[in-house]
């Protein structure tokens, strides 16, 4: 929850949410709200990642399933298992997450760019905050919706 | 110096002083005595006219000027208020009213001078004989009947739809007690058999029992006369006097007559002052964004019809049944409704054109005759904004590219001028423009050439590519650049950007090009955008929707019917050949086990001029969808027009035929 202190210029809001076995962080200003799971038309053609679409109270939303676009395997379907609904550049796109954890601030100075990590494929990542002693990776939403370069899985 | 910046701040204020005037001075009829109310009118015409004048509306300046003339002698009492000074005077408001909406355009108003004379006139008479003009008309139901604009545009209307006008003179006998009560049961008896235009005197007077023995109605009905004036005379002491049939040639002299009293001596404009205000009268300028959320409620209304027909289908409620169906109706005409609302002629686009046309033609030293046909066809709106650009392009590559120079048109026996043909029209549910030029055409080989050197195809593909293949490669992107355009004769400048822009829009291009005698492009779009008619399939437990626009029929099939030529399913039909595809395969639908000996559907549709047979598990039904986009995020996947959401809530896709395979 919201840590209750003053919002310095220099802390950003997170909504936190798990996928497989890991934390990851999206800016507050970028999610819509968070809805439970939805049916899913599935659509055909589409980049693998995209699971397909839902019915978000009369408009036609895509759902990204993000085991798949991070990497991490199979989903499996559970009670706490969310779609949360962002918006990015005009673009609305629901991502499929384990569970919504919280809502947060972090320090900007906490945060370290992913190149310093070393780690290989950050292309989606803005940076890694560290809190605690947990490790939040943020998502950067403009590079993960950027599908072209993720897989060309269209015939 | 620049006024355009004080524009709105004037239109602002003058909206301000306009509403004040109208609802003062018609404080001011009903009390004539109020000097407060009158100085306040003063004062409202005084300031609108200090600030038309400085920003240079000359002809605002002209008509509040006038006006307070006409209020100093009220207001000094040698004019006195009378119901036609009031008309005048109100008039002129409206006037004023309307001039201040076209103050942007500053266009001349020629129906000025004749209110103006009119104005002067009244102010004169009633200067002239202060005293005699002071009677109230109350005993005024001698007078000839006289028609407003409003109501001689009603009579007209309801003489075109077979309705006859007639003029009742109604008599009460005499000492009648309660005369309200006989005209309100004239009224109602009337009002059953059509509808009562004008009553005079006017019915509030009716109401409160200021007449004589006697009034007219005019009254509009497809009823006999004699029904009505037996209807009438049912009523006890009421009395039919005389009953006038109207005809429009009635009211075009009255129109005559009322112009004629109208225009003062020293003018002739005649027939612009009630021509123009009938106009502003019958329409309302909408901001299309309003227009769009109407379409969208509408749309929600179909899928919650929808809705409710599958609960009423599911329950086997015969009344609800019943009820949804009349729904059904009224919302299929609200919908039509909507639709011809957003309809707007082509000609908005089109009448840029021949100016386009002209300057590029100068510019490239080519002799051109530009024809448009069937600029009154009509789009929906958003379409109309999309497709200005795209005709841009494929005209100016028409005269770029196309048509030749006149030297090398007369070298090769062709007329020195060409033809550039910008056409619209319906076909089906879908109007076609097409933008035809005689000029050289393109140059296949030269275009398979050089799509095997950028590599859109290799050497072996090119050989067989048939050309109409061929020629899909210049939609494609990067396909051409400027330069290489010109050399190969071709077209292409952003040609897939033409193409995407309609594609975009639910539409398709075509071209058809000879060598040397021209090029046509025949662009096809959906009338309309939001809502269309589909035939839903189910194909292994998934829902589809296929625009029944390109479906040409329906038919069932065992799979040990399924042939094959060439490693491709066929079926026949009717003796014909039809290729099948397996929209499972297509779509990659995760495979669901079926029996050997289970029907299979076909959907047999059209894509071009080629004749498909999709083959699917079932066919759920015919209905209404209403498209919605898949987000930018899916744009562009082949095949996919959009989605649709079901009465279920459920998300559908809309199959686009076109780009499936």
């Amino acid at each position: 929850m919201p840590d209750g202190q003053m919002n310095f210029k220099d802390e950003i809001q997170l909504v936190v949410f798990s996928v497989g076995k890991e934390e990851y962080g999206l800016d507050i200003s970028q999610v819509q709200e968070i809805n439970r799971l939805l049916p899913i038309t599935r659509v055909p053609r589409a980049p693998a990642c995209i699971e397909g679409v839902i019915n978000l109270r009369g408009d036609v939303v895509p759902v990204m399933n993000l085991h798949s676009r991070l990497g991490l395997g199979m989903r499996t379907d559970t009670d706490r298992t969310r779609i949360v609904i962002t918006q990015v550049q005009g673009i609305s796109v629901g991502l499929i997450v384990d569970e919504v954890l919280e809502v947060l601030s972090l320090r900007s100075s906490t945060i370290e760019p992913p190149a310093m990590t070393g780690i290989s494929n950050t292309g989606y990542l803005q940076g890694i905050g560290k809190i605690e002693g947990r490790l939040l990776l943020l998502l950067d939403l403009v590079s993960l919706l950027d599908l072209k370069e993720s897989d060309e899985t269209v015939a | 110096m620049d006024l355009s910046q004080y524009m709105d701040l004037f239109l602002a204020e003058a909206k301000e002083h306009l509403e004040s005037l109208d609802e003062n001075l018609l404080k001011l009829e009903g009390n004539p005595e109020d000097g407060e109310v009158l100085n306040e009118i003063f004062r409202s015409a005084h300031t609108l006219k200090g600030m038309a004048a400085t920003m240079g509306f000359e002809q605002i300046t002209e008509l509040t000027h006038e006006m307070e003339s006409s209020l100093a002698l009220l207001k000094e009492g040698r004019l006195h208020v009378t119901p036609e000074l009031f008309d005048v005077l109100l008039r002129c408001v409206d006037t004023l009213d309307a001039m201040i909406q076209d103050a942007k355009s500053n266009g001349e108003q020629p129906y000025l001078s004749s209110l103006i004379s009119e104005l002067r006139g009244i102010s004169k008479l009633g200067a002239n004989a202060p005293d005699l003009s002071s009677s109230q008309p109350e005993q005024s139901s001698s007078k000839p009947l006289e028609f407003n604009e409003h109501e001689i545009l009603v009579l007209k209307a309801a003489e075109n739809s077979q309705y006859q006008a007639y003029c009742i003179k109604i008599g009460l006998a005499p000492n009648t007690v309660m005369k309200s009560v006989r005209v309100f049961m004239v009224f109602q008896n009337l009002e059953e058999y059509g509808q009562i235009i004008k009553c005079q005197p006017p019915v509030q007077d009716l109401e409160e029992e200021r007449f004589g023995d006697s009034f007219e109605v005019v009254f509009v009905s497809q009823t006999p006369r004699e029904t009505i004036s037996k209807a009438l005379e049912k009523i006890a002491e009421v009395q039919v006097l005389s009953m006038q049939e109207l005809n429009s040639t009635n009211f075009d002299n009255q129109k005559a007559f009322q112009q004629a009293k109208t225009e003062a001596p020293g003018s002739n404009q005649a027939s612009s002052p009630t021509s123009r205000v009938g106009r502003t009268l019958r329409t309302v300028r909408v901001d299309i964004e309003r227009l769009d959320n109407l379409m969208n409620l509408v749309g929600e209304l179909v899928i919650n019809k929808i809705r409710l027909e599958q609960i009423g289908q599911t329950h086997r409620i015969t009344d609800l049944l019943e009820a949804i169906e009349q729904m059904g109706r009224l919302t299929t005409d609200l919908q039509s409704l909507v639709m011809k609302v957003r309809m707007v002629p082509i000609e908005q686009v089109f009448n840029r054109f021949p100016r386009t046309v002209r300057d590029l033609a100068r510019e490239m030293g080519k002799d051109v005759q530009f024809m448009i046909e069937g600029k009154e066809t009509e789009l929906d709106r958003t379409v109309i904004d999309e497709i200005g650009d795209p005709l841009v392009h494929l005209i100016r590559n028409a005269i770029d590219h196309g048509i030749e120079c006149p030297e090398e048109r007369v070298e090769a026996g062709k007329a020195k001028t060409a033809t550039l043909r910008l056409a619209a029209y319906h076909e089906g549910n879908n109007v076609i423009i097409e933008v035809e030029d005689d000029g050289r055409g393109m140059d296949l080989d030269k275009i398979r050439t050089r799509a095997i050197n950028k590599g859109f195809f290799t050497e072996k593909e090119g050989e067989y590519l048939d050309d109409a293949a061929v020629l899909k490669v210049i939609f494609q992107p990067g396909f051409s650049t400027a330069d290489v355009v010109t050399d190969i004769s071709g077209r292409g400048v952003g040609l897939d950007v033409v193409k995407s822009t309609i594609e975009s829009l639910n539409g398709s291009i075509e071209i058809d090009t000879k060598k040397k005698a021209g090029t046509k492009i025949k662009i096809s779009l959906p009338l309309t955008l939001a809502i269309i008619q589909a035939l839903l399939v189910s194909v292994g437990g998934e829902l589809y929707a296929i625009p029944l626009s390109s479906i040409d029929e329906t038919t069932s099939i065992l799979p040990g019917q399924i042939k094959t030529m060439q490693n491709q399913e066929i079926m026949l039909l009717r003796g014909a050949v039809l290729p099948l595809v397996r929209l499972h395969h297509l779509l990659e639908v995760p495979p669901v086990t079926s029996e050997e000996n289970e029907e299979l559907y076909v959907v047999v549709v059209r894509k071009g001029e080629r004749r498909i047979g999709l083959v699917v598990d079932l066919l759920v039904g015919q209905q209404e969808i209403v498209i919605k986009t898949l987000g930018k995020l899916l744009t562009g996947i082949p095949g996919i027009a959009g989605a649709t959401i079901l009465g279920s809530g459920e998300v559908s896709l809309i199959l686009d035929i076109n780009s499936l395979f």
